[in-house]
C-alpha cells in the first residue's frame, strides 16, 4: 500500500524537494513560505545543502550559482520577497541554468499575513519563466520532482507558486520515491552564457524569446493541465491552481453541466483553450488574484476570431481583490447561469450580521504579547520623542505597535530607515525616530543605515533586537551565531556593525530597564546626526522556550488608584475593571516587570511564592 | 451541511491565537487519514496567531479544497464563546455548536476600548438558531490536570459526532501532545467526551 501522511502543504512540498533530489536549498521566511525551509533544516538525516539566506535577492542567488555549477538547487520565498529579488530573475532568465532551479514563491492573497495582494504570476510572464500553480498540497509535492524535470531539460529556472491555502493547508498525501542521484557540482566556464555584458546579452534575449515555444510545448500537455469536454453544455468554466478546487466544489454542488478546463502551468495551454473555445460560446474564469489566465483567453479569443463570451475579473464578475472560495465561485456562476442559491440566504453580506443576533462582538486583533519588549521599547520611545514625533516601522512583530502609536509608516522590508532619512532630507522639522527589528535590519535595513549615515540624515535609528525571527515563526539571522540547522557560526554584533557603517551614536539598552531606556534614548534624540538605539531583550515566546521563568506580577487593589497608567501599554496580561476603577493582572503575566515601574503608586508587585 | 460526493464531515474550530486550535485540528485530520479517508484542514498561522481571532477548517472525506462553505459545517467546535458567535455562519442551519464556556478578554476589552458580551447572552442568542452543547471546558482541563489541555477536552467533546473511532482519535492524541502530558490530555479527552454523551 501507498503511504499517505497529514501533512501541512509547506510539509509537503518540502517532501517534494526531497523526493525530487534538491541539493542547495535557501530562502528567506516570509508567511505563507517559511515553513519549506523550517522541515527541511529541521531534518535529522539530510543528503543536502539548506539555509536561510539574509535576504531574498541573496537567496536567489546562493541558489542560482549552485544551479550554474549543474545541481539541483531551490530558492524560497514569500511574493513581495521576489521584489528584493527581481534583479537577479530578470536576467537570470537570460543565463539559464545548468542543473536546475525552482524559484519557490508563495502568494498570499487577501493579505492574511502579508503588506499587498501581488500576483507572482506576473513576474513569470515578465521575465519569461514558466510557473507552475498547484490546486492541492498532493499536487504540490508531486510538482517538485518535474519541476526539477522540466528545469533541468529546458535549461532554465522554473517559478513554482502555492498560495496561502495550499501552503498552510494540511492534507493527506501519498509519498512517491526519492530520487538519491545526484550531479556533482562541476561549474564549466561559457562567458557567453554567464557573463551578460551588453555583448552576451543580445544574444541571450532573442534565444529566450526563441525558448517560449519549447516551454510552452513542453507544459502544454503536463499532467497539471486538464480539459473535461461537457458534450451537453455550452458554458466552459477555466480555472487554475486552488480556484480550481474551489470551481469544482461549487459546479459539484450546484449540478452544473458544464466543460472544464483546470490549468496549472504558465504560459497557458493554449491548445487547451483553443478547444474549449471551439466547443463552447462561453467561458468564466476563475483565478486567484490578477486576471493573468483571462487576459490570455482574450488574446486567443482575438487570434481566432472566436466570439465566445468571455467572463472573468476584468469587467466582472468575479471579484479582483481577495482570495477566492467555494462561495464566490457558486455566487457567480448562479448568479451568470441564472440559477438559484439555496443553500446560503441571499442577504447575506461580507461580513456576518451581527446585529441580527444582538451582542456586540469585541474586535480582537493579533497583539505583541504579554511581556514583549517591543512593548517597553515603545512606551519609551513615545515618551522621550513625544506624540508630534514621527515614528516610521518596518516589517515583523513590532508593526503590531501600531495600536501603540509608534508605528506611522510601513512600506516594505527595510523601509523604516529609508523613509525616516527621506522624511528628514525632505525638510521635516518634527523629530523621527524609526524602528526596525534585528532580522529585517540584516535583510535590507543595513543598506538604509549606511545610506542614512553617508547623507548625515538626522534621526534616531531603534534596532529593536529580540534575538530572532520572531513574526514568521523564530528563523535564526546573523545575529545569533545560530544556522538554520542548529549548527553554531559567527555571531554578527549589531553594535559594532553600525558603529563600522560610520554611526556616531549607538548604544545597547534592555527596554525593560525603562530609566535606562529613557535616557539613551534622550541623548539619542540630543545627537546631530544618525543615533542608533538597540534595545536588546529575547522574545518572550523563546524566553519560555529556553526555560527563563520569571516570576509574574499582582497589583495590590487596595494601592491600585485606577489611573491606568499600566492598562495604556495594553498589555494583554493588564485588566481593567470599569466599575471599581481597578487595573488587576491575569494568568498570562511572564513577568516582564514593565507595569511595575512604570506604577506611581507601588501597587504592582511580584508574586510571592 | 456536508453534502455527498463532495465532504463526509465539515468541522470548523474557532478560538483565540495560543489556544491550540492547531493541535486540536491535527488530532481530529491525522485520524482521519489513518482510518483511510481524504481530509483537507485550513489553519490560520502568522501575523493572526498572536492572540488574534483564529479559525480552522476541517473537512474529513473530502478531495477538493479546504474552505468549507458558508452554513456548510456538521459542527461549529468552539474554544471560545465570543469566537463561536463570530463564526457560527459557517454552521449548517442543523449542524452543532459545541462551547467553551470561559471567556479570553482581547486586549480591547482589557483596556476598556470595547465591552465583552454577558456569556449568558451569547449562548441564548446562539441556541436561538442552533443547538448548542455549551460547558467550560477549561474547568475540566484543570481538572484533568493542566488547563492547557482545554484543547483536548474539546476534541472528546467533539469525538462524538466525528466519523472516526473513539481509539484512533486516542491514538493521536498520544502521538501529537508533549510525552510528559500523555496522561493529563487522555483524561481531559474522555472528559470532553463524557460532556456530550447521550
Amino acid at each position: 500500500m501507498v503511504k499517505r501522511e497529514y501533512m501541512l502543504g509547506n510539509v509537503a512540498i518540502a517532501r517534494g524537494i526531497v523526493e525530487g533530489g534538491g541539493q542547495v536549498i535557501s530562502g528567506y521566511p516570509g508567511t505563507p513560505s517559511s515553513e519549506i525551509i523550517g522541515t527541511l533544516a529541521g531534518m535529522k538525516e539530510r543528503n543536502f545543502y539548506v539555509e536561510w539566506s539574509v535576504n531574498e535577492k541573496v537567496a536567489l542567488e546562493v541558489a542560482a550559482g549552485a544551479a550554474m555549477t549543474g545541481v539541483r538547487s531551490v530558492v524560497t520565498m514569500k511574493h513581495v520577497g521576489l521584489n528584493v529579488a527581481a534583479d537577479p530573475l530578470m536576467t537570470l532568465a537570460y543565463t539559464g541554468v545548468k542543473g536546475s532551479m525552482v524559484i519557490i514563491v508563495a502568494d498570499d492573497p487577501s493579505c492574511h499575513s502579508s503588506q499587498n495582494e501581488q500576483d507572482t504570476r506576473r513576474y513569470s510572464q515578465f521575465s519569461l519563466i514558466p510557473c507552475l500553480d498547484p490546486c492541492t498540497p498532493q499536487e504540490a509535492k508531486d510538482m517538485m520532482p518535474y519541476a526539477f524535470e522540466i528545469s533541468n531539460k529546458l535549461q532554465m529556472p522554473v517559478i513554482f507558486r502555492p498560495t496561502t491555502r495550499i501552503s498552510h493547508g494540511k492534507s493527506d498525501v501519498e509519498l512517491g520515491p526519492v530520487n538519491e542521484d545526484m550531479p556533482a557540482a562541476d561549474f564549466q566556464k561559457d562567458l557567453e552564457r554567464w557573463v551578460m555584458v551588453p555583448k552576451n546579452a543580445r544574444i541571450q534575449h532573442p534565444r529566450l524569446l526563441e525558448l517560449q515555444k519549447d516551454i510552452l510545448e513542453e507544459l502544454e500537455d503536463s499532467p497539471w493541465n486538464v480539459l473535461e469536454l461537457s458534450d451537453s453544455s455550452s458554458v466552459g468554466i477555466i480555472a487554475s491552481g486552488i480556484a480550481s478546487v474551489y470551481a469544482k466544489e461549487a459546479v459539484l454542488k450546484q449540478g452544473i453541466d458544464a466543460s472544464f478546463l483546470k490549468i496549472g502551468t504558465y504560459p497557458v495551454p493554449e491548445k487547451k483553450i483553443r478547444t474549449l473555445m471551439e466547443n463552447t460560446e462561453r467561458i468564466i474564469i476563475f483565478e486567484e488574484m490578477e486576471p493573468v489566465v483571462e487576459e490570455q483567453v482574450r488574446i486567443i479569443a482575438q487570434e481566432t476570431g472566436s466570439d465566445v463570451e468571455i467572463l472573468g475579473k476584468i469587467e466582472g464578475p468575479v471579484p479582483r481583490i481577495f482570495e477566492l472560495n467555494t462561495d464566490v465561485c457558486a455566487d457567480v456562476l448562479a448568479d451568470v447561469l441564472g440559477l438559484e442559491r439555496s443553500d446560503v440566504p441571499a442577504d447575506r453580506g461580507e461580513d456576518f450580521d451581527y446585529d441580527r443576533c444582538r451582542v456586540e462582538l469585541p474586535m480582537r486583533p493579533p497583539v505583541m504579547c504579554p511581556g514583549c519588549s517591543h512593548r517597553a521599547t515603545f512606551h519609551v520611545m513615545k515618551k522621550v520623542y513625544g506624540k508630534n514625533a514621527i515614528f516610521p516601522s518596518d516589517i515583523g512583530c513590532y508593526t503590531l505597535g501600531i495600536q501603540s502609536g509608534t508605528v506611522d509608516t510601513t512600506l516594505c522590508m527595510g523601509g523604516s530607515i529609508t523613509v525616516a532619512s527621506g522624511m528628514y532630507q525632505a525638510g521635516e522639522k518634527k523629530p523621527i525616530c524609526c524602528s526596525i527589528g534585528d532580522s529585517t535590519f540584516f535583510h535590507t535595513g543595513m543598506n538604509g543605515l549606511l545610506n542614512a549615515i553617508y547623507n548625515k540624515a538626522d534621526i534616531t535609528v531603534t534596532i529593536v533586537d529580540n534575538r530572532t525571527t520572531a513574526m514568521t515563526g523564530h528563523q535564526p539571522n546573523p545575529g545569533m551565531g545560530k544556522l538554520a540547522t542548529g549548527e553554531q557560526t559567527t555571531e554578527v554584533c549589531l553594535e559594532t556593525l553600525c558603529k563600522s557603517m560610520g554611526a556616531g551614536f549607538v548604544e545597547t539598552v534592555d527596554p525593560y530597564d525603562l530609566n535606562k531606556a529613557e535616557e539613551v534614548f534622550r541623548r539619542a534624540k540630543d545627537y546631530k546626526g544618525t543615533s542608533v538605539v538597540i534595545t536588546e531583550q529575547l522574545c518572550v515566546i523563546d524566553a519560555k522556550r529556553s526555560g527563563i521563568r520569571r516570576k509574574p506580577f499582582t497589583i495590590d487593589a487596595d494601592k491600585c488608584v485606577g489611573c491606568k497608567k499600566c492598562v495604556y501599554l495594553g498589555c494583554p496580561a493588564i485588566e481593567f475593571d470599569v466599575e471599581a476603577k481597578k487595573a488587576s493582572i491575569n494568568m498570562m503575566c511572564t513577568g516582564c516587570g514593565v507595569c511595575d515601574r512604570l506604577c506611581m503608586f507601588e501597587a504592582i508587585s511580584e508574586v510571592k511564592k | 451541511m456536508s453534502a455527498e460526493g463532495i465532504s463526509t464531515f465539515d468541522l470548523i474550530i474557532a478560538g483565540v491565537g495560543g489556544q491550540g486550535t492547531i493541535l486540536a485540528s491535527d488530532i481530529i485530520g491525522k485520524a482521519a487519514v489513518k482510518e483511510d479517508m481524504s481530509v483537507r484542514a485550513a489553519e490560520t498561522h502568522g501575523m493572526a496567531q498572536r492572540g488574534g481571532s483564529v479559525v480552522n477548517h476541517v473537512r474529513l472525506g473530502c478531495e477538493l479544497g479546504s474552505m468549507i462553505p458558508l452554513k456548510g459545517a456538521d459542527v461549529l467546535l468552539a474554544l471560545e464563546p465570543s469566537e463561536a458567535l463570530r463564526y457560527m455562519e459557517y454552521l449548517a442551519e442543523d449542524g452543532v455548536i459545541l462551547v467553551n464556556t470561559e471567556p479570553i478578554l482581547p486586549v480591547t476589552v482589557t483596556s476598556g476600548l470595547c465591552t465583552y458580551p454577558d456569556i449568558d447572552e451569547i449562548l441564548s442568542v446562539m441556541k436561538e438558531e442552533r443547538e448548542v452543547k455549551a460547558f467550560n471546558a477549561t474547568d475540566l482541563a484543570k481538572e484533568a490536570g493542566h488547563p492547557q489541555s482545554m484543547n483536548v477536552v474539546m476534541v472528546g467533546a467533539v469525538s462524538n459526532y466525528l466519523p472516526v473511532s473513539v481509539d484512533t482519535l486516542l491514538e493521536c492524541v498520544k502521538e501529537l501532545v508533549p510525552p510528559k502530558t500523555v496522561d493529563i490530555n487522555v483524561r481531559a479527552f474522555e472528559m470532553g467526551r463524557s460532556v456530550t454523551q447521550g
